[in-house]
Formats: structure tokens, sequence, C-alpha cells
């Protein structure tokens, strides 16, 4: 058996890696990646929960597929952001996008 | 029929009315103003006759007094105003307005009018005379002493106001008095004796409470007066003598007589009415009222060799006066010094007690010699416009014009420049002839005889002394009256003036004519009654006795100065008659004789003056000539000391401009001038100082305090500046800079913001774990 | 250790690794590579975890749908010609830091709190279930819906932002 916490640790790894990932990069497709990392992380999350605290429901499994739509939209609005970004700005680096500055 | 005496107060009233009548509303008219001069007169005679004659036939109900009004009644009853018509006043009524209706009728021609030189004051002088008759007659009929000097001290304005009539004239010689000091000079001598008559005004009214003559000559008033002591000598005494002092300036008598042959610059009809007639008169007037107090009076006092003080002042000046007539060239003066003389005579009359004797001089003297006057005024009218027509008629014409214009000043009253004038002037010459003869006391048939003899008469029985100099007076004036008539009419005609000298227009020779008639008959109505036998009545002096036999009868022991006249009358003494009459003929012979049986040539020296000469009193001759020097003496003692004392003062008080070396006028400054510019200068210096100490201390105080002021603001405003501003900007500094210190937070950056989320998160939860493992 | 425990080791690295791979690649493509290799690891652990129909809905949506899309997205951005740019920002250390930070705090949570237990039976039907819970109306209905609408949202939104202007 491997223990929950296992896969509690490596979801935290993962959420982590997709923080790093979210907070460094540079280019705004590589942030969404980071993104989309994390949101694996959760769902490992979740399913590992469902798998060890209540099998029987199916809430854990469905929370798991809301996420996904969630991450798929998310996913689709981001990348049209950053489309329209690159239209007007001309660049996906965020370090550059910074008219709120100040 | 007694109580028309009542409308006497009339009599002066027309002329006063005459004289507003003339300024306001007639002096462009000159036949208006004489017309109404005249009318006024003319009124006033017609009514002095009626009160004369109704007066005259109720002889026995004067003296009369009304009273016509009460002034300042303010319960107290001071003061009434009345008329009060005695024997005195009388007479004097009947010659006044006779005598200047003839003098305002002559004034017509003599003002030349009607011709080319027809005075251009014309008016105005028939206008003073108006006013000068109302003086005089108001002065006579009035009932008190204090209107008497009202009237008095008017008729004394109007011989100034005529006496300077022509003010204008000035002559070349500085030494001969202008017509303007001749009217100053009259007016300030007379008011030297008018002061000494307010003195005895103001002790009567002390003493008597009132100067109403029905009080003052009330008989207890005078026994009072004359048992009061005063001043070592009774009451009475002081008051005649004080009354008497105005008679003296007024009538001319010595000492102050100076005024009156200067006086004569004044034109002839001024002479005759001022001179003659009425002015001078006043003074004798006054002696004739004021009588009763002269008869209570001590004798001894101011009395000389027996003779009583005011009889010692007239019958000195009578001589006096007569010897300077003998050396007077003027013909005016010759007349000017024979008034003073005979004055003299009426008062000397009146200080011997010769009352009565005294009056009638004076009434006749004014008859004949007014008519003297204005018969020496036409004369010198005639020889003026003969002085013209030699000019204008060419004779010489052109050297003459020449000598004249370089100030050879023709002189139309010398007689000397006169002669002959007999044949030109016949009516002139008859009437002066008939005044002269009259001047003279030409026996019987003239005026002046009866009354001059009248006075020597009662001199002879009372003071010897007083008969033998006035007798010797007679006969000088006897003496220089011939002389007069010589030069003047006989002979031939010295000058070119005198040959061409008319006789004078109808206005004039007539009351010339009229006046000689007076002057020889009027002295019939006096003829002692002893020299007659009583035939005649001496009317006169039983009229004008009266008067004071009604006053002076009732005390005893009044010493009889005056009481002799009731003796004389009925004693008749032909002695001081002749000797009278010896004098005057011999007088008037003797002048002939010197001056007529051979006529003076033009430039012969003055044949009296020669033959002094020759016996080495020629110095005495030039004194006469120059009036013993009284007027020079007067001129240095009073005049000059005045006019020094006056510079002095001046001097002291404000300085006078000095002429330099170089003809500049430097400013002099006098004592009291010098001490109120030192006032002046210390107050200004004062001043400069304290502007000093003002400007420098007090400002600089004032400065001071400002400067600290502003010091103190400043540096409050540097506080101000610094520090408020300080902790002000500091704040905002402080919150900009905060601002600026925190705006990096927000980059812009989503990673960024995200970074710092996840940091806080991370912070967050390990504070949660670390609270919770607690 | 289990066949079980060995797997997930494998599966775990692979995912991990390839993760890392994802964060750190400059270039982005790659990166986009190594997140499917990624997602691959994350359904074999979905397959451990006897949750089958995720492990599929894995493939298909993460690999299918997002990954295609991310590489499109890349594509139209043209950023992978650059090679010489760094990868990371500039605050890539404090970044990692919090990461690690973060990592070590939920990894002593996982262990410190006794949660584990072991598994129950997993039920046969489990898609079954799923199913069945998804449109009971008593059930998840709702968040179905809901998730249905915002996908029709999302899809809209999308759309409208990218559009050609």
């Amino acid at each position: 058996m491997v223990p929950l916490e296992w896969y509690l640790v490596l979801a935290a790894a993962l959420f982590c890696i997709g923080t790093y990932g979210v907070l460094a990069r540079r280019n705004a497709v590589a942030v969404l990646m980071g993104v989309e990392l994390m949101l694996n992380a959760v769902n490992i999350n979740l399913v590992a929960f469902w798998r060890y605290l209540e099998p029987g429901g199916a809430t854990g499994q469905a929370f798991a597929l809301f996420v996904y739509a969630v991450a798929a939209a998310e996913a689709a609005v981001g990348l049209a952001l950053i489309i329209a970004l690159w239209r007007t700005r001309d660049t996906v680096v965020l370090e550059d996008v910074d008219l709120l500055q100040g | 029929m007694v109580n028309l005496l009542n409308l006497a107060w009339l009599i002066p009233l027309f002329p006063f009315l005459a004289f507003l009548a003339v300024p306001l509303f007639t002096h462009r008219d000159r036949k208006l103003s004489h017309s109404v001069v005249i009318g006024g007169i003319a009124v006033a005679f017609v009514l002095s006759q009626i009160v004369f004659w109704v007066a005259v036939t109720h002889h026995s109900e004067l003296p009369f007094e009304s009273t016509v009004v009460h002034w300042l009644s303010a319960g107290v009853e001071r003061f009434t105003l009345g008329v009060y018509i005695d024997p005195a006043a009388t007479i004097m009524i009947f010659m006044v307005p006779l005598v200047c209706m003839m003098i305002f009728i002559y004034s017509v021609g003599y003002m030349n009018f009607g011709t080319d030189e027809v005075d251009p004051r014309y008016s105005r002088f028939f206008c003073y005379l108006s006013l000068f008759a109302t003086g005089m007659l108001g002065m006579i009929v009035f009932n008190n002493l204090l209107t008497f000097f009202i009237f008095w001290e008017i008729m004394g304005t109007c011989s100034y106001l005529l006496i300077g009539f022509w003010y204008e004239k000035k002559y070349p010689d500085p030494d001969k008095i202008t017509p303007k000091g001749a009217g100053l000079k009259a007016f300030i001598v007379t008011k030297i004796g008018d002061l000494f008559f307010m003195l005895g005004l103001a002790l009567l009214y002390a003493e008597v409470d009132s100067l109403a003559y029905k009080d003052i000559f009330n008989p207890d008033t005078l026994e009072h007066l004359a048992h009061t002591p005063f001043l070592g000598t009774t009451m009475a005494t002081a008051v005649a003598f004080l009354l008497f002092g105005g008679t003296v300036g007024k009538s001319a008598q010595f000492p102050l007589h100076v005024w009156l042959p200067d006086a004569m610059e004044g034109p002839t009809p001024v002479s005759a009415l001022i001179h003659a007639a009425t002015m001078v008169s006043a003074g004798v007037f006054l002696v004739v009222r004021m009588f009763p107090i002269l008869q209570h009076i001590d004798p001894s006092v101011l009395a000389l060799g027996g003779i009583p003080f005011v009889a010692l002042i007239g019958t000195f000046t009578a001589i006096f006066s007569s010897i300077m007539a003998v050396a007077q060239d003027d013909i005016k003066g010759v007349l000017a010094y024979s008034t003073i003389s005979q004055l003299g005579y009426m008062v000397a009359a009146l200080g011997i007690g010769a009352y009565v004797a005294g009056a009638f001089h004076l009434i006749t003297h004014a008859f004949f010699k007014a008519l003297l006057f204005l018969s020496s005024g036409s004369v010198i009218h005639g020889v003026e416009h003969g002085h013209h027509h030699a000019h204008a008629h060419g004779d010489h014409h052109d050297e003459h014009e020449e000598e004249h214009e370089e100030g050879e000043w023709f002189n139309p009253n010398d007689m000397m420049n006169m002669g002959g004038l007999l044949k030109r002037m016949p009516r002139t010459a008859t009437a002066f002839i008939a005044g002269g003869l009259a001047l003279s006391g030409l026996p019987v048939i003239t005026a002046g005889f009866w009354s001059k003899d009248e006075i020597l008469a009662q001199a002879w029985t009372m003071n010897k002394a007083v008969f033998w100099t006035l007798a010797v007076a007679a006969g000088l004036t006897a003496f220089y009256t011939a002389r007069q008539l010589c030069l003047t009419f006989l002979g031939e005609p010295r000058t070119e003036a005198a040959k061409h000298a008319p006789e004078s227009v109808p206005s004039m020779t007539v009351p010339l004519l009229i006046l000689a008639v007076f002057a020889i008959c009027l002295g019939w109505v006096g003829i002692p009654e002893g020299l007659t036998g009583g035939v005649i009545p001496n009317w006169f002096h039983h009229f004008v006795g009266s008067t004071i036999e009604a006053h002076g009868h009732e005390a005893e022991h009044v010493i009889r100065v005056a009481g002799h006249l009731s003796e004389a009358v009925h004693e008749f003494d032909w002695t001081p008659m002749l000797i009278g009459t010896a004098f005057g003929l011999g007088g008037l012979l003797l002048g002939w004789l010197v001056y007529g049986w051979k006529p003076m040539k033009a430039g012969e020296m003055d044949r009296v003056e020669a033959g002094m000469r020759k016996v080495g009193l020629g110095w005495l001759h030039k004194a006469m000539r120059n009036r013993f020097y009284f007027d020079d003496l007067y001129d240095l003692l009073f005049v000059r000391t005045s006019i020094g004392i006056a510079n002095l003062f001046d001097l002291f008080d404000y300085g006078q401009p000095i002429k330099q070396d170089d003809g500049t006028l430097v400013e002099r400054h006098g004592v009291i001038d010098g001490l109120i510019n030192l006032f002046g200068r210390v107050g200004r210096g004062l001043a400069q100082i304290s502007d000093w100490f003002d400007s420098k201390i007090v400002d600089g105080l004032v400065n001071l305090i400002g400067n600290a002021g502003k010091l103190s603001s400043q540096g409050l405003d540097v506080f101000d500046l610094k520090v408020v501003d300080g902790v002000v900007n500091g704040v905002g500094s402080v919150v900009r800079e905060g601002g600026n210190a925190l705006r990096p937070i927000q980059s812009g950056r989503v990673q960024n913001y995200l970074l710092m989320a996840s940091m806080t998160l991370v912070g967050l939860i390990v504070a949660f774990f670390l609270i919770i493992s607690r | 250790m289990t066949l079980e425990q060995i797997l997930f080791i494998i599966f775990g690295v692979l995912t991990l690794g390839a993760a890392l791979m994802v964060v750190v690649r400059r270039n982005v493509f790659h990166a986009a590579l190594f997140l499917i290799v990624s997602f691959f690891g994350v359904a074999g652990l979905y397959v451990l975890l006897e949750a089958p129909f995720l492990a599929a809905m894995q493939l298909f949506i993460y690999i299918g749908g997002i990954s295609i899309l991310i590489i499109f997205a890349i594509m139209l951005t043209h950023d992978l010609m650059d090679p010489e740019e760094p990868g990371a920002n500039r605050q890539w250390v404090v970044a990692a830091l919090v990461a690690v930070a973060l990592c070590l705090v939920m990894g002593w949570m996982a262990f410190h709190h006794n949660v584990g237990a072991s598994p129950g039976p997993v039920p046969e039907n489990t898609i079954v279930l799923l199913g069945n819970a998804l449109v009971d109306p008593e059930g998840l209905v709702l968040p179905f819906e809901v998730a249905s609408v915002l996908l029709l949202v999302a899809l809209i939104g999308a759309a409208t932002i990218a559009r050609e202007r």
C-alpha cells in the first residue's frame, strides 16, 4: 500500500513546482503551464483523498471533473488573453506588461 | 401868547433838516442845495423874530421855560429838555438867524455860483453852514448846560470842517499854514478849552445833581456853591473858572487865541460866521449864561492888581491882540486880531460885572464884524478876479506867467497888493468903511460906539486899570482899522490885480448893505439914559439887565461884583465917554495921517514898520507880525514835544528804517519790536530744538520699536517658514517619500503580486501552524 | 516495497521530473512537450488510485485539449524563436524559495497529521455512481449545469478576447 502521505507530498511537490513556474517564468504561456501543473496537483490530492477516505462516494471524482472543467475553461480564456496581449503589446513577456505600475 | 415861545425849539430844527436834506437828497443840484439851506435859515429867522417879539412884549414873564421832552426818564427825571427863553437868549435869537441868513446869501455869490469858477464842493459848504446854524441856535434856546455843550461841540466840529474846507490847498511857503492844518489847529486848541468846560460841567453836576438852568441858577444852589469849599477855594469859583476855560478856548482869549488868526484860511463867509458873529460869541454867551455863578465867586482868586481873573484875561487879550493887529498885512488877519481884541473887551466887561455892557457889545460886534468880514471877502474876491483878468487880458502876459509859475504866489488877501479900491468897488467900500468906523467906535452914528462906551463906562466905575487898558486898546483898534481902510481903498492900486478888481455880485453886496444898516443903527437901542436925561430909554439895559436882576439880589453876602448895574444906569458920567471917544478918534486920525494922507505906493515898506526900525524897534515890529512868537512857542512846547515823544515811543516800540550813507534804507527795530522779535526768535529756537529732539530721539525710538517689531516678525516668519512649513512640508514629504517608497510594490507585474501573495500565504500558514501547535 | 509503491515512485518521478522541466526549460515549446509528459505521469497515478475514468479524462482533456491549446498559443505568439532570453524572470530566486517553503510546509502538514487510514474497497461501478451523482437533483446536478454554463461562458469569452480586430 502506498501511504496517503506519499500522494500528498507528491501533490505538494507538484503544486510547488507549478507555483515556481507561475512565479518565475517570463513567458506568459509558461506561466499558464505552471497553472496547469498546480491544477493537476490539486486533482491528485482530490483523487487521493477520495480513494483513501471515501471511495464509495462519487464526490471526489465529481470534484475532480469539475476541476477539469474549470481548468479547461481557464486555459481557454487565459490563452485568449495571451493572444490578445500578443496582438496589442507585441510581447508575451509578463515582465513587460506593467501598465499598472506605480 | 407867551406860549408861542414853546415854538422856540423849532428854530434850530429847520437848519438841521436842511443839513440832513443836502447830503441825502439835494447835493448834486447846487441851486437846490443853497435854496434848501437858505430856506431853512429863513424859516428859523422868521420863527426867531416871532419869538423875539413875543419875548420882548411879554418881558415880565421871562424867563420862560417849557419842557419839550423828557430824556432818560427811567423813573428818575434826570434830564429834561426844554426851551429856556430869557432876555439874553432873546437878543441872541434876534441876532443869530439874521446874521446867518445874510452870510448864507452872501455865500451864494462868494462861492461863485453860476460861474465857471463855482466851487466844486458848493453843496457841501451849504450843508456845513446849515449844521453850524443848528449848533448855534440849539445852544441858545435849550434849557440845560448839557445840550449847550452838545451844540457847542457841534459848532466846534463845523468850524473844523469849514476852516479846512479847501483842504487840498497848499502853499509854496512851507511856514504858511494850510487850511487843513488851520482846521486841526482850531479844533485842537478849542478842545483844550472844552476840556475845562467839561470838567466844570462834571463838577457842577456832581454838586448840584442837575444841569438845567433852573436848578443851577436857583439862588439856594448858588448860595450852596458859594459856600462849599473846594481845593482851597469855593465850589462856585472852581466851577466858574472851569466853565470859563471853555470860553477861553472858543472865544480865542489868551492863551488859547492862537487858532483864530490861522482860521482865516477858511472861506470868508466862514470867517464871518464863525469868527465874528456866532461861534466866538458863543464863548461870551457862555459867560453870559453862567453869569449868576460868576457873581458868586471869590473875586480874589487868581486876580491881579485888583482885577478879577476873568476880567484879567479879557483885558490882556484885548490889548495884546490889538498890538499884533497893527503889524498884519493880511486883510482878514487884521480882522481876526480885531475879533480877538473885541472878544477880550466883552470878557473883560463880564469879568468886572458889566453884564449888560458885555452882552450889548456882543450883539453889536456880531453885526459889524460880520459886515467887515463879508466886505473883506468881497474885496478879496474882487482882487482875485482882477488877478485873473490881468492874466487873461495878456498884459505882461508871458513874463508874468513865468514869474508866477516859478512860485511867486499871488496872495489876494495881502493889503499891500490892494489900494484904490474905493473907486473900483464902491458898494463894498461903503460897507467896509461903515463897519470899520463901527469897530473904531465912531461916536453916535455907529453901534460900536454905544456898546464900547458902555463897557468903558462900567470899567471906569469899577476898575480903573481895566479902563485905561481898554481905552488904549480902543485907540489901537481905531488906528489899525484906519490903516486897513487906507491901505485897501485909498490911493492908487498897487498891483495889476487891484487895478482890475471888479465890484462883487449883488448876492454879496446886498447882505453887506443890510448889515451896514444894523451896524449903524443898532447902537441906538442901548443909549445910556443918563446921556439923554432919560428921554430915550435904554431899552437894552432894561431888557437884558432884568435877567440878572431876577437872579442876583437875594443873597446879601454875595460879593458885589455885578450888583452895580442899577446904579450905573442912573449916574451917568461923561468922563469915560469922553476919554474913550478921544482915544477912538485919535486912533483914527493917526491912522489916516500915517497911511491915508499920502497913500502907500507899491513896494513901499509898511510905514509903522519903517518907523519902528528907525527907532531900533524893528525887532518889536517883527515880533508883532509874528504874533509875539506864541504860536512858535506852543509849537515847540506842545506840538514838537508830542511829536518827539511819539517818535521816541515809536522808536522804542516799532523802529523806523534809517537811511544809510549810500541812501538805502535799513530796517531798525525798536525795543518793543525787538523784544517781540526776541520772543519770536526764542520761540523759533525752541521749536527747532524740539524738532531736532523729536526727529532724532523720538523718531529713533519709534524706529527702534519698529525695527524690533520687524525683526521679531521676521524671526517669526522664519520660524513660520522653516518650522511650520517644515512640518507641513515634512508631512507632505513623508507621505510622498512613503508613497515613493511603497510605489515599487505596485510593479504592475502580475507575477510580482503573486509572489507577494504566495509569500504572505506561506508566512500565514507557518504562523498559523505555529500558533495551532501551541 | 510493493509493486504499487514502485509504480508510484516511477510515475511520481516522471511527473515531477517532467514538471521541473516544464518550469525550467528556456524553450517554451519544449516546456509544453514536457508538460504533456507530466500529464501522462499524472494519468498513471490516477490508474494507481483506481480511478480509471479520471485517467482517461486526463488524457482526453489535458493532453488532448489543453496541451494542444497551449501549443497553439505558443505557435501564435512566436516566442520560441528566441532562445537568448532567459526562461526565468528577475524574482525566480525568491519564487524558488517560496515554492520550497510551501512544499516543506505542506509536506510537514501531510506527515504531521494522521489522516491516512487504510483505504477501503472501491465499488465496481464507480462510473455509474459518478454519472448518477452528476445528474441527481439532490446530488451534483447543479454544479454540473453550472460547469456547463462556465464552459459556455469561457468559450464565448475566449472567442471574444482573442478575436481579430
